[in-house]
Parts: C-alpha cells; sequence; structure tokens
C-alpha cells in the first residue's frame, strides 16, 4: 500500500474521531442552555465536558494540519473554497472556546448570557458547517484545471452538503444528550433522558435519508457500503435504547453511529478528495494532491510513534473523570435568581443519584 | 489588491495571537514553579499563590488557543499557492505541533483544572509540568516552520520548481530556528515574569498579603533577570545570523544605504521614510552596527542599494528592500524597551538585596505599568523579523506577491479581516478586564484551600469551602 493511501485513512480516522469526541460536546454544548433551568444544572452541564472538550478540538486542528502536511493541493484548495464558512467556523470556536473559561468568572447575569449563547450557537454552527463541507467535497463543486474553487459563497450550500451538515448536528445532538444521561443525576438526568428519546429518533430517519441520498442520489448504485448499513442500523439501535434508558449503550451506539456516518463519507470519496463538477479530469485525487514519499514516510515514523501515547492519555483523562457530576443540592440556595450564589452554595450530597451506568 | 489584504489580515492575527502566547508560556513555567515549591514545602500560602496566578494562566490560554485555530487554518484560506507549493515542507512541523504539543497541553491542561482534588498531588504537580513543557514544544515546531521561510534547508528544486523536502532533520538544526527559538522562549520567560512581578507589586503596594505577593515578586525577579540579559545577547546573536541569511532585513533595520564598513549606529534618525536615503541622524555610534550585524568593529555591512542591484541579477527586476522604516522603528522599539527592561529588574533586585522592596513605593507603582513593555517588544520582534522578509514569503523561492488563494476575493477578504478585527477587540477587551479583574482579586484564605481529596475515588464531598471562589467549582463537584 502506497503511502499516500495510509494517510487517506488517517487523515479520515483523524475527522471520524473528531467527530465522536467533539461531537458529544458539541451537543452538550447545544443542549445545555435548553436543558438546564438554572445556572448551576447547565454549569453541570457543561463541566460534563470540562476536562475533554479542549483535547477533543485537537483532533480538528490535527485532521487539518495533517492534510496539509499529507495532502497539501487538498488542503490549499478545501480551505480556500470554503472560506466565508471557515472564517463563521472560526468565530464559533473562539466564541464557544473562550466561553468555557469566561462564563464563571463574572457574577453578572447578561456577561453569563452572552458566553452560554455563544456556547449554544457555537456549538450547532461548527458541525453544521464542517459537515456541509464534508458532503460538499462528495457531492462535488466547480473546481478548474488548477484545482481553484470557480463558484461563489452560495454554490457552497449544495443541497447534499446543507443536509449532510443537518444530519451530523442533529446526530452530535443526540450523542450529547445520550452523553449527558451518563454524566448527570437527579431531575436534570430525567430531563435530558426524556428528551434524548425522542431527539434518538430524528437522528435514526435522518442518517436513514443521508445515507439513501448519498447512494442513490450521488449515483453510487443501490448496494450500500458497510459503514452506511453500520450507521443506519447503529442510528436506529441506538434511538430504541435511548428509549429503554440503556445509557451506556445508547451512548455508544450514538458514537458508532456518528463514526460510520462520517466513515462512509471518507469511503465513498476515495480514491477522490474533491470531486470537480466542471470536469472529471480535474477532480483531487489522492495521489495527485498527496506529499511526496519522503514527507509521508516522516510523518508516518512521527505518528507511529507518537499518536498511541496520545491515546493512552486521552485514555487516562477520560478514566479519571469518569463519574457522575452531582449537581449541588439546588435546595442549598434560597435566592435562584442570583446566579453567582447558587452557582457556590454548598452541595451536599446531593440527593438520589441512579446508580453508575458506566 | 487581494495580497495587501491577506497580509493585513495575517498580520494582524498573527500579532494578536502573540501578545497571548508569550504569557502563556512565561506564566505556565512560573505557576508550575510555585506549585512545585508548594509540594516540597507543603506550606499552603504556595498551593493559594498557585491557584490565584493559575487562573490567570487560564484566562489567557482560553484565548491563545482560540487564536491559533485562526493561524492554522489561514495558511490555507488566504495563502492556497503558498500552501499547495510548500505544504509537503511546511505543513510536517505543524502537524507534528498538534501531534505531539497541542494533545499533551490540552488534555493536561483538562486535568490540572479539574485534577485538584480528584489526582494525587505528584501525579497533579506533573500534569502543569507538561502543560508548560507542550507550550514550550509548540514554539519549538512553529519557529521551526518559520524559520524554514526565513532561511530554507534541508529541500531540493524539483522538476516543475517547486521545493520537495529531503532533510526534516535540517528544519530542526537550522541556525534561525536554534537561536530564534531560544530568543522566543527567552522573550516568553520576561513576558510572564513581567505579568507576574506586574500583579505581585500592585498587590503589595494595597499591602494586600504582602509576605505572599513578596515570594511572587522575588521569584518573578530571578526569572526576569537573567533572562531579559540572555534575551538581548540571543538576539543580538540572531541578528547577526539573519545578517548572513537575509542581508537586507538587516541592512533595513539600520536604515543602512550604502555598503560601509566599521559602520556607525544611529540611536535615533529623523526623516527615515521609506525611501528616504539621506536621513538626519542622531548619536551615531561608530563602529556599533558593524559589531551588531557581524561581530566584528570592522566588519562590512552591505547597503541597500548594493544589495538591492546584487538581487536584480539574481531574481530578476523587482523591488527587494523591505519596508524600510518598519525595519528601523521596530528594531530600535525591541532593543530600547529591553535595555530599560534590564535597568528596571536590576532596580529591582538591588531592592531587594536591600530587604526594601515592600516600602519601594515607585518600584511599586511603576512595575504594574512595565508589564507593557514585554508586549511592544514582542510585537516589534516579529514585526522585524517578518516584514523585514518581505518581498519573500520563503527568502529567494516565493514571493508573497505570488502565493495567495487565487480565488479569494477581496469583498471575502474585507468580510473576513472586519470580521475577526471587531471579534478580536471583543475579546481583547473581555480578556483585559478579567486579568485586572483577577489581578487585583485578594488571594483566597486558607480554609478555602483545605484538601479534601476524595475518599475510594468516589465523588468528593463538596460541602465544605465552595463558598466564596467561583472558580474552585469545577474541581468539587466532578
Amino acid at each position: 500500500m502506497h503511502l499516500s493511501n495510509l494517510w487517506y485513512l488517517i487523515v479520515a480516522l483523524f475527522w471520524v474521531g473528531f467527530f465522536v469526541l467533539e461531537g458529544f460536546d458539541f451537543g452538550v454544548g447545544m443542549l445545555h442552555a435548553f436543558v438546564g433551568k438554572t445556572d448551576v444544572e447547565r454549569r453541570v452541564a457543561v463541566n460534563s465536558i470540562g476536562p475533554f472538550w479542549d483535547g477533543n478540538e485537537v483532533w480538528l486542528i490535527v485532521g487539518g494540519a495533517a492534510i496539509f502536511a499529507a495532502f497539501p493541493g487538498w488542503y490549499a484548495t478545501m480551505f480556500s473554497t470554503f472560506y466565508l464558512p471557515l472564517v463563521v467556523v472560526l468565530v464559533a470556536l473562539i466564541v464557544r472556546g473562550v466561553s468555557f473559561e469566561f462564563h464563571r468568572k463574572v457574577a453578572d447575569a447578561r456577561w453569563r448570557a452572552v458566553w452560554r449563547w455563544s456556547l449554544t450557537i457555537g456549538s450547532a454552527l461548527i458541525p453544521l458547517l464542517l459537515g456541509t463541507a464534508l458532503g460538499d467535497l462528495l457531492h462535488g463543486l466547480p473546481i478548474d484545471k488548477a484545482h481553484n474553487y470557480t463558484g461563489s459563497f452560495f454554490g457552497l450550500l449544495v443541497p447534499f452538503g446543507l443536509f449532510t451538515g443537518i444530519t451530523l448536528t442533529v446526530v452530535c445532538l443526540f450523542l450529547g444528550s445520550t452523553y449527558l444521561t451518563l454524566k448527570t443525576t437527579d431531575e436534570l438526568h430525567d430531563r435530558i433522558s426524556h428528551l434524548s428519546g425522542r431527539i434518538g429518533w430524528a437522528a435514526a430517519v435522518l442518517v436513514w435519508i443521508f445515507v439513501t441520498w448519498a447512494h442513490i442520489g450521488l449515483g453510487k448504485g443501490f448496494v450500500p457500503n458497510p459503514l452506511d448499513a453500520v450507521a443506519v442500523m447503529a442510528a436506529f439501535a441506538a434511538a430504541w435504547l435511548a428509549v429503554v434508558e440503556e445509557e451506556g449503550w445508547a451512548f455508544s451506539a450514538a458514537c458508532l453511529t456518528i463514526a460510520s456516518a462520517v466513515g462512509s463519507i471518507f469511503f465513498d470519496l476515495y480514491p477522490h478528495v474533491m470531486v470537480s463538477t466542471t470536469s472529471a479530469a480535474y477532480t483531487l485525487t489522492v495521489a495527485n494532491t498527496a506529499s511526496p514519499s519522503y514527507t509521508l514516510t516522516v510523518m508516518t515514523v512521527v505518528a507511529v510513534v507518537f499518536f498511541p501515547v496520545v491515546l493512552v492519555y486521552q485514555a487516562w483523562n477520560f478514566w479519571v473523570f469518569r463519574s457522575r457530576i452531582r449537581s449541588p443540592r439546588v435546595g442549598a440556595s434560597t435566592s435562584s435568581t442570583d446566579a453567582g450564589e447558587a452557582m457556590t452554595a454548598s452541595p451536599a450530597g446531593g440527593g438520589q443519584r441512579p446508580s453508575d451506568g458506566k | 489588491m487581494t495580497t495587501d489584504l491577506a497580509r493585513w489580515q495575517f498580520a494582524t492575527t498573527s500579532i494578536y495571537h502573540f501578545l497571548f502566547i508569550p504569557v502563556t508560556i512565561g506564566l505556565a513555567f512560573l505557576v508550575a514553579l510555585l506549585q512545585t515549591t508548594w509540594y516540597r514545602n507543603d506550606n499552603p500560602m504556595y498551593r493559594r499563590l498557585t491557584r490565584f496566578f493559575g487562573t490567570l494562566l487560564l484566562i489567557n490560554v482560553a484565548v491563545g488557543v482560540v487564536t491559533g485555530m485562526v493561524q492554522e487554518f489561514q495558511f490555507g484560506m488566504n495563502w492556497s499557492v503558498y500552501s499547495r507549493v510548500v505544504g509537503n515542507v511546511f505543513g510536517g512541523p505543524l502537524a507534528m505541533e498538534g501531534l505531539l504539543a497541542f494533545f499533551l497541553e490540552s488534555t493536561f491542561l483538562g486535568l490540572w483544572i479539574f485534577g485538584w482534588d480528584r489526582l494525587p498531588k505528584k501525579v497533579h504537580l506533573a500534569c502543569i509540568w507538561l502543560v508548560a513543557g507542550a507550550t514550550m514544544l509548540s514554539a519549538a515546531f512553529i519557529m521551526a516552520a518559520n524559520s524554514w521561510m526565513q532561511h530554507p534547508v534541508g529541500y531540493v528544486m524539483n522538476a516543475r520548481h517547486q521545493p520537495v523536502l529531503t532533510d526534516i532533520w535540517a528544519l530542526f538544526t537550522n541556525p534561525v530556528f536554534l537561536w530564534g527559538y531560544v530568543h522566543v522562549l527567552l522573550a516568553s520567560l520576561v513576558t510572564g515574569a513581567l505579568v507576574m512581578l506586574a500583579v505581585s507589586a500592585w498587590q503589595i503596594r494595597k499591602e494586600r498579603e504582602v509576605e505572599a505577593f513578596r515570594r511572587t515578586a522575588v521569584i518573578s525577579m530571578i526569572v526576569l533577570l537573567p533572562t531579559v540579559v540572555l534575551a538581548l545577547f540571543v538576539g543580538s546573536e540572531l541578528g547577526v545570523i539573519e545578517g548572513t541569511y537575509q542581508p537586507m532585513k538587516i541592512a533595513a533595520a539600520e536604515a543602512q544605504w550604502n555598503t560601509c564598513t566599521h559602520c556607525s549606529f544611529s540611536a535615533f534618525q529623523i526623516g527615515s521614510g521609506e525611501n528616504d536615503q539621506s536621513p538626519t541622524q542622531i548619536f551615531s555610534i561608530p563602529g556599533l552596527l558593524s559589531v551588531l550585524a557581524t561581530n566584528h568593529l570592522n566588519g562590512e555591512v552591505k547597503g541597500l542599494n548594493q544589495l538591492q542591484a546584487e538581487d536584480v541579477k539574481k531574481y530578476g527586476p523587482g523591488n527587494y528592500i523591505p519596508n524600510v522604516f518598519i525595519q528601523y522603528w521596530s528594531m530600535r522599539v525591541m532593543a530600547y524597551l529591553a535595555a530599560l527592561v534590564t535597568a528596571f529588574s536590576l532596580w529591582g533586585v538591588w531592592l531587594l538585596r536591600r530587604r526594601k522592596l515592600e516600602r519601594a513605593k515607585w518600584f511599586l507603582r511603576i512595575a504594574p505599568w512595565v508589564v507593557v513593555a514585554p508586549f511592544l517588544m514582542n510585537t516589534a520582534g516579529w514585526m522585524l523579523t517578518e516584514s523585514g522578509r518581505q518581498p519573500w514569503i520563503v527568502q529567494g523561492l516565493m514571493k508573497t506577491a505570488n502565493a495567495a488563494s487565487p480565488n479569494v476575493t477581496s469583498t471575502d477578504l474585507w468580510i473576513s479581516l472586519v470580521v475577526f478585527v471587531l471579534l478580536y477587540i471583543a475579546l481583547g477587551a473581555a480578556d483585559g478586564y478579567l486579568m485586572i479583574h483577577y489581578g487585583r482579586k485578594h488571594l483566597a484564605s486558607d480554609t478555602e484551600e483545605e484538601d479534601h481529596r476524595p475518599e475510594d475515588g468516589e465523588q468528593p464531598s463538596t460541602d465544605r469551602s465552595e463558598r466564596h471562589e467561583d472558580d474552585r467549582l469545577p474541581a468539587l463537584v466532578y
């Protein structure tokens, strides 16, 4: 196997990893403003991803940088093509990223509202736009001989791309809800659990349409690729598991859903990396965008040596913070309007909590 | 037009990003030092100080991290021709930075923030050192990539006249990288130390916890004095090295239009416009320029006019002279401020030796303002090195004018530039507000800092100690 194919696999792995890991924290980000009735509940939801979100986001950065190093031609075309959407993605990443740190630093309702909505909206926009971009790669865009995009901003809003974005966003939402059912207790837990079952069915239906559209609509034939089949089955299984409150299994199945849905995009795309609708001859491929073999060899050595280490310490991070987060007892705070006080109210036992499912 | 806008955007976002990075690198190191002291002597005061400065560190890291992503994306968004042509060389260190440094930094930062009550003391201490190390490692990769643009090494040109990487080690043994990296690390430690000193001085002057903040003042001065002196020497040596590979950069920094030996250094000059070849020089110091540029009193420094003629012969017609005004003044802003900071830190050390620091009104009053200096120096340093590379994006290999994305329109660029500038102003205001607010906060008291590690891996009991300090919540609810 030529190293460029291995690197295509590695790039795909990073994007799949990004959508699984940051997927659940996007979901939590979108949900926290709605499922949390008080500042404390919202804080519990946000803290469930507190130790992880930053490390999860690095999967995107490395996914992008891996494309840069291994497929400079692909990186150049893709990032310049999606110029304005990426500006929005960056703005969303910025406001969302600082919100984790800034939010609780000032006990003022307006200040907190700004960062709460930064996190909520940012968490929705990123998967929506990146998902749209992935869909566009597969659908194809007008790209000329010099591998430059020739359309306008509106040309990027391809229906299939948008649908991919919406699907992935809803799957992230569902993933986040299953994650939260594993990390919360009491009323907050029950509220999320109820919601999770409903979102699950919507996600499953969207995944099913997405797969069908990708195959029949884009002329990939009637036989779904194995990942597509897995995605649909996992999506419906996850929805059902969420309804019957098999929380650990529902979360696992939701992870599998998003992994196989994103994976299937890369599966269908190969050996292309960006399809040109102008002429098949101008399509960017693994072969015509890859770095020379020396660069790929160096990068392979680096990845083989260091990536397993990364996996080990990221896994350890998840292990350290594996338990549920208890809400501080809400009753302990007399004034629910004073967010600052409620946040710092002495949290006692936290009442009953369901047995640890994880 | 689009190239100019793309340059403006890159310059703006990079300069902004680098306001936060040196604070992160410097403060992470200093916070790790504080926590190590606490680990060793078990004095709760150091734990309180670790948390206090840790909060300032985290406020900075938040902005540093997110603005870094803009840089990472921008190569492809704005400089697609550049990315396509040199990605096989330049992309490598960036991918390594992500894999080796960003994962480390982000994961262990999460563990450090939330791990106060969850992790054994020793492991928790290791987390902050890994974060500090990762920030420095990250700078190494980005400096290796940047140094390649200043002095490309380890490649051959292929048939299509594009550089192809042949030796990755050459990027990490590049003299511009080695000296530039050390210079950046020293500058970061200077920045971090001055931030810590500014906060400590303000707190001492307000007579709050004088004993505690006197110690951080001492620690920051112990770090500050050697690093600022070393930064001056390393920076000067870096100038000699860059002068070898980028003679234009140094000639422009001295506004030296014609070749000279035993060249004098002008402290100030008037009328030093971009194309003014005979400005009025004030305070000329004979021979100093030769020493700075070549390490020899009688060394020859080539003039801009001669270098221009050479470059035209070598690369064809064009203007190869960087912006002389920017070069001349950014060099001086950096050097003069460094001299002032050196004098300031000598003053501080003298006060310490005389045991008069707590009562030295003027010193304590000035220290919070000195913190502005490192930011100006860092910015000037980058302007010197990046503007001095022009008109090249990769010295001698590729011009900036040929590197921008052809399909990105000036409308696109105006939108993104305005969006980033507005967002960065808002972010800067929020960050500045928080830094000042938290820098002026009272040090959390001892009772709030009681250790309450959970028994047998269960939830920590959270009924104490969370009464006042909002930012302690994360560690407790886990």
